[in-house]
């Protein structure tokens, strides 16, 4: 047995990930969020987390996957990386569930359309439930951003 | 006992006293012979002895406990202070100053400071150059003084009880006696002392006050105080004082004082004044419970002045220390409160009921209150910074043999603690860089018809909602063709620009990354950092830095800052649904202007303004709004900017009114963001962005 992790998982086109719970903050439903202009497509603005001005990502853009459309189900999760703090627009979120470290496998090089440098690992759940690690320090990479930003720019 | 709880407090204090003890040695080097600056020093310097003795840092009590010995000799006369006493005494306080650096590091305070104690104990010694017959003069005094059984006061003693004689204050001369069964004698000396000190000023004690404090007295002594309460009240309120045997206090006047402060007073003055002091004693009717004791009472100490005599007391301001992390959080708390607020006048504008509305605005002129003292209450002098530059300059001045002045100006005019925290490696940079390029050597200055010492004037002052602070010397002033030359040659700027530059452009040439005049590097400035830093910093502080120079005369550096960082006061506008907030600091006005209006000069639009012309700047073009774009608009309202001398108009939608916000930053997942300084939260909750209209002025 290997050590016992406590994830929130959250579904993002067709797939469930999972972040670390001392890694997340808060978990909100959609707020007004204002747009900061000449950022990348993804960075859909700033939102009020209570009196603080907290940036919110799409993550189906910053994956590069097809954006939609909030709906209620909708979720932004609040993450604290270092000194970070972003917000992360999902479909839903609505599980909190222990995990083994032993069940958690290095990820192969393309998941669900999302690149392997993303993850952290796969962890396998019962037999056929799949749920995708995030690795948040490179999902907020501002290095890569500012590449992306120059390339649509 | 647990010292690490009094640790920051002993820090601070420190740092306190290790800069009274800079300023007055600074003051002192000015006007040498001005005893009471010496008070003043002495004073600091024996209260961190005994800081750092109780808390154990035995270097430091060592060291302070020599120079202490050294000023010693200074206050009473005994010693002439000379430039080499000054260095040592300047070392020591480097000294001083590092161990304290060590402290707060987390070290032990401990250092070797051999040399600068034997310095000093040279100096105490009267070995290092002090003439003959001066030494014999003071041991002659010295001996003499021993022999007399009164208690004499100094000169400058003298002139501080004189002086609150003169204002109408009382002066006494208390003598108590204490019973001989008491076994705790310093607690009740003590106790007696902190009743005179709550009265008044103790000017004098025999013995001295450590003495008294370690017990080392008979079972008398004798206090010289300034008071207002009178004779009888304070007698008897001594008297209540447990375990006091008697208490004579004697008024004193002129005369008595003149008696008593007659250094070589011969045995028949001393007899005048032992008169004196009997007829004035019988005429004010002295309770004595033991006649005798008293008589026999002046203990015949030498007349080593030790009382921590103080000069007529500055006002001393009531202050308590407070974390800053608590007025950050108070800070933090209010802006949700000042949110909140305009929120609910939003409601109750909807609303329309009168007494909410009546509440409402209650709340709003209380809070407006509130947050003119939670911003005063992070508003500090200027002088924390400005206090170290005098020492600065002088070591420089010294080390580049120049002769300069510095005169700092409006030292307590107020700026909010995040600017003062960062104000000061600019400002060090400047001054440093007028020392080096600015003030000429003393052969150049003469040669030039000027007086051989330079003058650097450091003025702050308030002006609007900002605070200026000018750094200008009387220097050689800016070489505007080396200036030039320098700058081609570096590539900040084509010689085909360089010729159409004016001339308040060339001098801020010098502030142009990449860019540094100084021929040959020096220590002082000129390590390849160059102003380029300055300006930056200020410009990231909200500030803006000009120069002013005229070559041969001298240069002055003006450096603009916003009165605060935290809340500003903005006028909010729209850009179809989108709302954003211009900082009003930096708007000249609104207006709105015709179509027809606007020209087209090579492909750029203008506008006529004020008889000239200014470039016009579509916001909503800049910011790449989505549902808005003024191209269709007949009429379109403008908001006029400007950034320094430059001005610019900027389209907007639609103006919603001036407010006061709360500064944010949009975090560390966003920044360098193009015209968006910052962000802050509206009335209904919803986070506006500041525009940064410098961004806007090319």
């Amino acid at each position: 047995m290997g050590e016992e992790l406590k994830v929130i998982v959250f579904a993002l086109a067709e797939e469930e990930y999972g972040i670390e719970v001392d890694k997340v903050r808060t978990i909100e439903r959609m707020s007004p969020i204002t747009r900061v202009p000449k950022t990348a497509a993804f960075i859909k603005g700033v939102m009020n987390l209570r009196g603080v001005v907290v940036p919110v990502v799409d993550l189906r853009g910053r994956f590069g996957l097809p954006e939609q459309e909030p709906t209620d189900n909708s979720r932004i999760i609040v993450v604290a990386v270092d000194d970070l703090e972003v917000g992360f627009i999902v479909d839903s979120a609505n599980d909190v569930i222990d995990i083994d470290t032993d069940n958690i496998d290095t990820p192969p090089e393309i998941v669900g359309g999302v690149k392997a440098k993303y993850l952290h690992g796969i962890a396998k759940l019962g037999d056929s439930r799949l749920l995708i690690m995030l690795n948040l320090v490179e999902v907020l990479n501002k290095n890569e951003i500012e590449q992306l930003m120059q390339l649509e720019g | 006992m647990d010292m690490n709880a009094y640790l920051s407090m002993f820090i601070d204090e420190s740092n306190d006293h290790l800069q009274t003890l800079n300023e007055n040695l600074l003051r002192l080097e000015g006007e040498p012979e001005d005893l009471s600056i010496v008070q003043n020093i002495f004073r600091s310097a024996h209260t961190l002895k005994g800081m750092s003795a109780t808390m154990g840092y035995e270097d430091l009590a060592a060291l302070t406990h020599e120079m202490e010995n050294v000023l010693d000799l200074v206050r009473n006369s005994k010693l002439k202070m000379d430039s080499f006493i000054f260095d040592t005494l300047f070392k020591g306080l480097d000294a001083l100053e590092a161990m304290v650096q060590d402290i707060v590091n987390g070290g032990t305070g401990k250092a070797d400071v051999t040399s600068i104690v034997t310095a000093l104990q040279s100096i105490f010694n009267g070995e290092h150059k002090k003439s003959e017959p001066d030494q014999k003069a003071a041991a002659a005094s010295d001996s003499s003084n021993a022999d007399k059984p009164i208690l004499l006061l100094d000169e400058y003693q003298t002139s501080v009880l004189k002086q609150s004689i003169d204002s109408g204050h009382q002066a006494y001369h208390i003598h108590v006696t204490i019973r001989e069964d008491c076994l705790l004698k310093a607690v009740r000396a003590y106790m007696v002392f902190n009743l005179l000190e709550a009265h008044g000023e103790i000017v004098k004690s025999e013995p001295s006050v450590q003495d008294l404090e370690q017990e080392k007295f008979d079972r008398s002594f004798t206090v010289f105080t300034i008071t207002q309460t009178k004779l009888e009240d304070l007698h008897t309120q001594i008297m209540n004082v447990s375990e006091v045997e008697s208490a004579v206090v004697t008024l004193l006047d002129e005369e008595s004082l003149h008696l008593l402060s007659t250094p070589t007073a011969n045995q028949q003055a001393e007899a005048e004044v032992k008169k004196a002091k009997e007829e004035i004693a019988a005429a004010i009717a002295v309770v004595e419970k033991k006649e005798e004791e008293v008589t026999k009472a002046p203990a015949a100490v030498a007349p080593r002045k030790e009382a921590p005599a103080q000069a007529a007391p500055a006002a001393v301001n009531r202050t308590i220390r407070v974390d800053i992390d608590r007025l950050d959080t108070l800070m933090n708390l209010f802006s949700e409160l000042l949110i909140d607020r305009v929120r609910l006048e939003q409601l109750s504008s909807e609303i329309k009921r009168n007494d909410l509305t009546e509440t409402v605005e209650h709340m709003t002129r209380v809070s407006t209150d509130l947050q003119n003292i939670v911003l005063k209450l992070r508003m500090v002098p200027v002088d924390s910074v400005f206090n170290r530059f005098p020492r600065m300059i002088r070591d420089l001045a010294k080390s580049l043999d120049k002769k300069i002045d510095l005169v700092i100006t409006g030292a307590d005019t107020e700026l909010d603690r995040t600017v003062i925290d960062e104000i000061g490696d600019p400002l060090v940079h400047l001054l440093r860089n007028s020392v080096d390029h600015g003030i000429e050597t003393v052969e150049e200055r003469i040669a030039a018809g000027k007086s051989e010492v330079g003058t650097i004037f450091l003025r702050a002052y308030h002006s609007g909602n900002h605070v200026f602070i000018e750094v200008e010397e009387d220097g050689r002033g800016i070489n505007q063709e080396r200036v030039l030359k320098t700058a081609i040659k570096n590539g900040v700027v084509t010689e085909d620009e360089a010729k159409k530059l004016s001339s308040d452009e060339i001098n801020m040439l010098i502030f142009a990354a990449g860019f540094s005049t100084a021929e040959k590097i020096s220590d002082i400035s000129g390590r390849g950092v160059g102003l380029d830093v300055v300006r930056s910093k200020i410009t990231s502080l909200g500030g803006n830095v000009t120069i002013d120079s005229a070559f041969g005369r001298g240069t002055k550096f003006s450096v603009q800052l916003p009165l605060t960082l935290s809340i500003i006061s903005a006028m909010l506008i729209k850009l179809g649904s989108e709302k954003y907030a211009i900082p009003l600091s930096s708007i000249v006005e609104t207006s709105i202007i015709r179509r027809s209006q606007i020209l087209n000069v090579h492909g750029n639009l203008m506008i006529e303004f004020r008889n000239t012309v200014i470039p016009l700047v579509s916001l909503s073009r800049v910011l790449e709004t989505p549902d808005f774009n003024d191209s269709a608009e007949e009429e379109t309202e403008i908001v006029v900017v400007r950034k320094g001398e430059k001005w610019a108009a900027v389209t907007v939608d639609e103006f919603i009114g001036q407010n006061e916000i709360v500064l944010k930053t949009l975090g560390k997942y966003l920044t360098n963001i193009e015209a968006i300084s910052g962000a802050t939260i509206l009335g209904d909750g919803q986070v506006a962005l500041i525009i940064d209209p410098n961004a806007l002025i090319k």
